[in-house]
């Protein structure tokens, strides 16, 4: 290769010089056309973590629940009675902002595999999205299509997606989020993994046939777009969810009659992945057969046969004599399998045509030895800067305005698109806090809630990052869960910009230091970089998503207030500002200052409280207070499903710390939930919270058909509840009209 | 009593009925697969919810074609109560073992909440112990449920009173702004000319357990456990 011709074409396949010659230092020679793309995909950030690697160390991933860290296909968290929850969250952007449907649904297609690949059985989705204003046609067309695309993927797949969030900011115009969680419960015997074990072995191909789609998408996923981002479609699969379902049940068939030694789901880089994966987690290695992989199409090339990421296909081993049986069970299920291979000694991925060798790489070089970059790093700049001093407005309005607003109106058109009562686990319908599956057969329930919140990580990475976790773990106890394990999906720029690594760098110390305080570690994830077009790039923006585990499932709590006469109370020593609020951004149209600081050691005082409250029958309701503050948390605790409830509240109460009525109504921060507990056990309540050294302030009751909010003795708003529903559940499908 | 529930490729409400027969009901449950031409000494037979075969071509199109259908109709035609929810009902009306079709919901979007539906008959077996006009509480989730046929077999179910379940309001009034999916009459539900073969959108074991916010659907399957044992005795 002359070096010119060498440089272009090492461009094409993002690949730099040095890791050309580290290739060539890998081989002892210089790679063939077909073991250059392996590379090119393998070392791609997407599959590789190149640039992330060096950090994600820093995150705990150790816990006394934790059956299995960051590593497989997906965490292990052990749930009582020999059952454990099996979860991951992922992203599917790039290919979401080219093809929304298709995007989407693959991108649900592909975590529901990960789950299953394990020996789980997927019983529940949640999605993190971030969209660009509503205002603009491109991203109402671009929300409908991934909701409609998850929607078409989930319910077919009879998996309910049961909750999520929808955020909004111009940053993610051109660069929209799709992060999807999947849980899935196994018994801790039927666990499997992704390891091809046993020498001599036969691997075996089932699912979908091969063809020409999605070559090289993760490659696309490791570079920003330009202008000329549509023409990529072609990089994007096509998802088959009815494809997915057969192999599904027949892979999970197949497992339970121990017929499978080792799985794994072919995702991002599809066969290579699988095949250099589970060489490397077992030390042993794969040597494919490249005639026998079936095909969609003819005439494909060995290397868009390695590359392809077609949907719905996946790798396993079995032990010799037994491939008739595996046979047998995907026939039964009208799916094909062929034995494409064998686990062999030698630690490579070897390719071969018949007896031709056609590749052989040590699987080591294209896993774990890939290129890890300790990438230049610069201080994040801080958005925010000082708050100015805003104008008086009218607080009524400025309650309706929030309560319109896409981030915090009711999502009812989206969740009505998605079944979220299949299986019939969901205890708590999608709009509270948290989502709540029952586990059949036990006593007990799983909760989990996915929370980001890009304005705030913007502003200050660190206590940003720290924040999400603590929302997450915050929505979670609401529901009466002691959280116990989490995931994450970190999206961000582009990483070879300094100030770009900055945030990443300190994201990951403060969700290190939030999960460690919270007893919350993490159990894999994802990290999604490149969310640039045309140079520009979004808020940094990590999902958490956090798993509890509630004892007895009879002890559920929802957001959503009982009774009248109830008692209200605000739960919680968090601080509040103004700072990168929702009150800012949709009533005075700014976004400046910084958010209310972290307190972590509070977060877990309300953690205890909530779950040891729910534990001993004590709350009706608990809702945390996020987006819009205290007033909007009153009020949609007063959006009961089965009637509404008006609160009659003193926002004094809170204390002098509060400047003036916008901040205590309006004023953002962690550590901070509304509580309503029967008068009969308001006694009790207080004194386990003063046990648990947690505030819980007494603000007003329930009751009546208005929500009144008193401010240093005077009714400042009054409104009808009937007036405020209206606003919060119409608003969001009037404005993707 | 023993409940038979058909797993077709794609069904993914089977699993749930066999929870409810089983758990719920404290009744046999037995799964039927769809290659099978045996209902294995079924009393009852549940076609489930889900995407038959993808719901590729037409909801239930291919579903009609699987060998254990031919012992559904057999079954059925000896006046064996059979129940089609949501797919199931897709699935009867394409083997013709009810009349009419179901179109997309007039919203053309996929939708999944609680209706609320009034019995409009108890001489089904699955309703034989409901006082008509009595008004259940139901999820429904469903892409096409908007139910669709001829003026004259419409008038024909009308007056034959062949509708077992109506969309309606909680209070139980026919009106266009409770009806989920724009289907015709506010049908939610039908039987056959024999009244053994009903066929139902909503999805009556979601709402069984006190545990899931509603019950009223338990009453649709202690309904035919009552007829059953009735008709045996």
């Amino acid at each position: 290769m002359s070096p010119g011709v060498a440089a272009k074409s090492l461009a094409d396949l993002n690949l730099t010089t040095e890791e050309y010659e580290a290739i060539c230092d890998h081989l002892r020679r210089e790679p063939n056309n077909l073991e250059l793309q392996i590379y090119s995909v393998m070392w791609s950030e997407h599959c590789s973590y190149k640039s992330s690697r060096v950090h994600l160390r820093r995150l705990p991933t150790r816990g006394e629940r934790v059956l299995l860290g960051p590593g497989e296909n997906a965490g292990i968290v052990d749930i009582g009675d020999g059952l454990a929850a099996v979860f991951k969250i992922e992203s599917h952007n790039h290919p979401s902002f080219i093809e929304p449907y298709q995007g989407a649904a693959t991108g649900v297609g592909g975590i529901i595999r990960d789950i299953f690949t394990m020996g789980a059985r997927p019983i529940a989705i949640l999605d993190s999205l971030r969209f660009g204003p509503l205002e603009k046609p491109q991203n109402r067309s671009i929300l409908k299509g991934v909701v409609s695309g998850i929607a078409g993927y989930g319910n077919c797949m009879g998996i309910p997606t049961t909750g999520g969030e929808i955020m909004f900011d111009d940053c993610y115009s051109f660069n929209p989020l799709v992060n999807v969680l999947c849980v899935g419960i196994a018994r801790h015997g039927d666990i499997h993994y992704g390891k091809a074990s046993g020498i001599g072995n036969p691997v075996i191909y089932v699912g979908a046939r091969t063809g020409r789609d999605g070559i090289h998408g993760a490659t696309m996923a490791s570079a920003e777009f330009n202008e000329d981002a549509q023409a990529k479609r072609p990089n994007v699969q096509v998802g088959d969810p009815f494809m997915e379902k057969l192999l599904l049940e027949a892979c999970l068939e197949a497992m339970k009659k121990g017929l499978v030694t080792g799985i794994q789901d072919m995702g991002a880089a599809g066969l290579t992945c699988s095949t250099c994966e589970m060489g490397a987690r077992a030390g042993t290695g794969i040597e494919l057969q490249i005639e026998l992989v079936p095909l969609r199409e003819e005439g494909m090339t060995p290397t868009e046969i390695m590359l392809s990421e077609s949907q719905e296909r996946m790798l396993l081993v079995t032990e010799r004599g037994r491939e008739q049986d595996v046979g047998a069970i995907f026939k039964k299920w009208g799916l094909e399998s062929s034995v494409v291979g064998t686990v062999i000694a030698d630690p490579v991925l070897r390719i071969r045509n018949a007896e031709t060798v056609l590749a052989e790489i040590p699987n080591r070089t294209l896993t774990d030895d890939a290129p890890r970059y300790t990438r230049p790093l610069s201080p994040p700049a801080c958005a925010g800067g000082a708050l100015p001093s805003l104008p008086h407005v009218d607080p009524r309005a400025a309650l309706i305005a929030l309560l319109s607003a896409p981030p915090i109106a009711s999502k009812r058109w989206v969740y009505e698109q998605y079944d979220h009562m299949v299986r019939t686990n969901t205890l708590v319908l999608p709009g509270s806090d948290a989502t709540v599956l029952r586990v059949k057969g036990t006593g007990r329930a799983i909760a989990l809630s996915v929370d980001g919140n890009g304005s705030y990580t913007a502003a200050q990475p660190m206590a940003g990052a720290m924040a999400s976790v603590a929302e997450a773990a915050r929505n979670v106890a609401c529901s009466g869960a002691r959280p116990i394990a989490a995931t994450n999906c970190l999206n961000f720029g582009n990483p070879e910009k300094p100030e770009i690594m900055g945030q990443f760098s300190d994201v990951i110390d403060g969700i290190a230091e939030a999960c460690r305080a919270l007893g919350v570690p993490i159990t894999g994830g994802n990290v999604s970089f490149y969310n640039e077009t045309a140079g520009k790039g979004i808020h940094p923006t990590p999902v958490i998503g956090v798993l509890g585990l509630l004892e007895d499932a009879t002890k559920v709590v929802d957001q959503w207030f009982k009774a009248e006469g109830d008692v209200i109370y605000v739960c919680g020593a968090g601080a509040v500002s103004l700072g990168a609020s929702e009150y800012l951004r949709t009533v005075h149209g700014l976004s400046a200052g910084v958010p209310a600081a972290v307190d972590l050691k509070a977060e877990q005082a309300l953690i205890d409280l909530c779950v040891d409250a729910a534990a001993r029958g004590l709350v009706r309701s608990a809702h945390d207070c996020s987006d819009g503050g205290l007033a909007v948390a009153l009020a949609e605790s007063g959006f009961a499903p089965g009637g509404l409830h008006g609160v009659s509240v003193a926002l004094d109460a809170l204390g002098s710390e509060n400047g003036d009525f916008a901040l205590a109504a309006f004023g953002e921060g962690g550590a901070r939930v509304v509580a309503s507990v029967a008068p009969g056990d308001a006694a009790a309540f207080e004194s386990l919270a003063a046990r648990v050294g947690c505030p819980a302030r007494k603000v007003g009751i329930v009751g009546g058909n208005a929500l009144q909010l008193a401010w240093r003795g005077v009714r400042v708003v009054d409104v009808a509840m009937a007036e405020l529903f209206e606003a919060w559940s119409g608003s969001f499908a009037r404005q993707l009209q | 009593m023993k409940f038979g529930i058909v797993i077709f490729p794609g069904s993914n409400c089977d699993h749930d009925a066999y929870h409810v027969v089983k758990h719920v009901l404290g009744e046999e449950a037995v799964f039927l697969w769809h290659g099978d031409r045996d209902l294995r000494g079924s009393d009852c037979v549940i076609l489930p919810g889900g995407f038959a075969y993808g719901d590729y071509l037409r909801c239930g199109a291919l579903a009609k074609f699987s060998p254990v259908m031919q012992e559904v109709a057999d079954f059925s035609a000896k006046g064996g109560p059979v129940i089609g929810i949501c797919n199931g009902f897709q699935i009867l009306l394409e083997c013709g073992l009810l009349d009419g079709a179901m179109l997309r919901n007039a919203s053309l979007r996929y939708v999944c909440k609680h209706v609320y539906v009034r019995v409009e008959t108890d001489r089904t077996p699955f309703t034989s112990i409901i006082t008509p006009g009595r008004v259940l509480k139901i999820p429904i989730g469903h892409m096409e449920g908007n139910y669709y046929a001829a003026a004259d077999t419409v008038r024909a179910l009308e007056d034959e009173a062949r509708i077992v379940f109506r969309y309606t309001s909680p209070a139980g009034e026919v009106d266009p702004a409770w009806n989920p999916n724009g289907a015709m009459a506010g049908v939610a539900g039908i039987c056959n000319k024999a009244r053994n073969v009903v066929g139902m959108m909503p999805h009556p074991e979601r709402a069984s357990e006190a545990a899931l916010g509603c019950e009223d659907g338990k009453i649709i399957f202690t309904s035919v456990v009552r007829a059953i044992a009735g008709s045996c005795v």
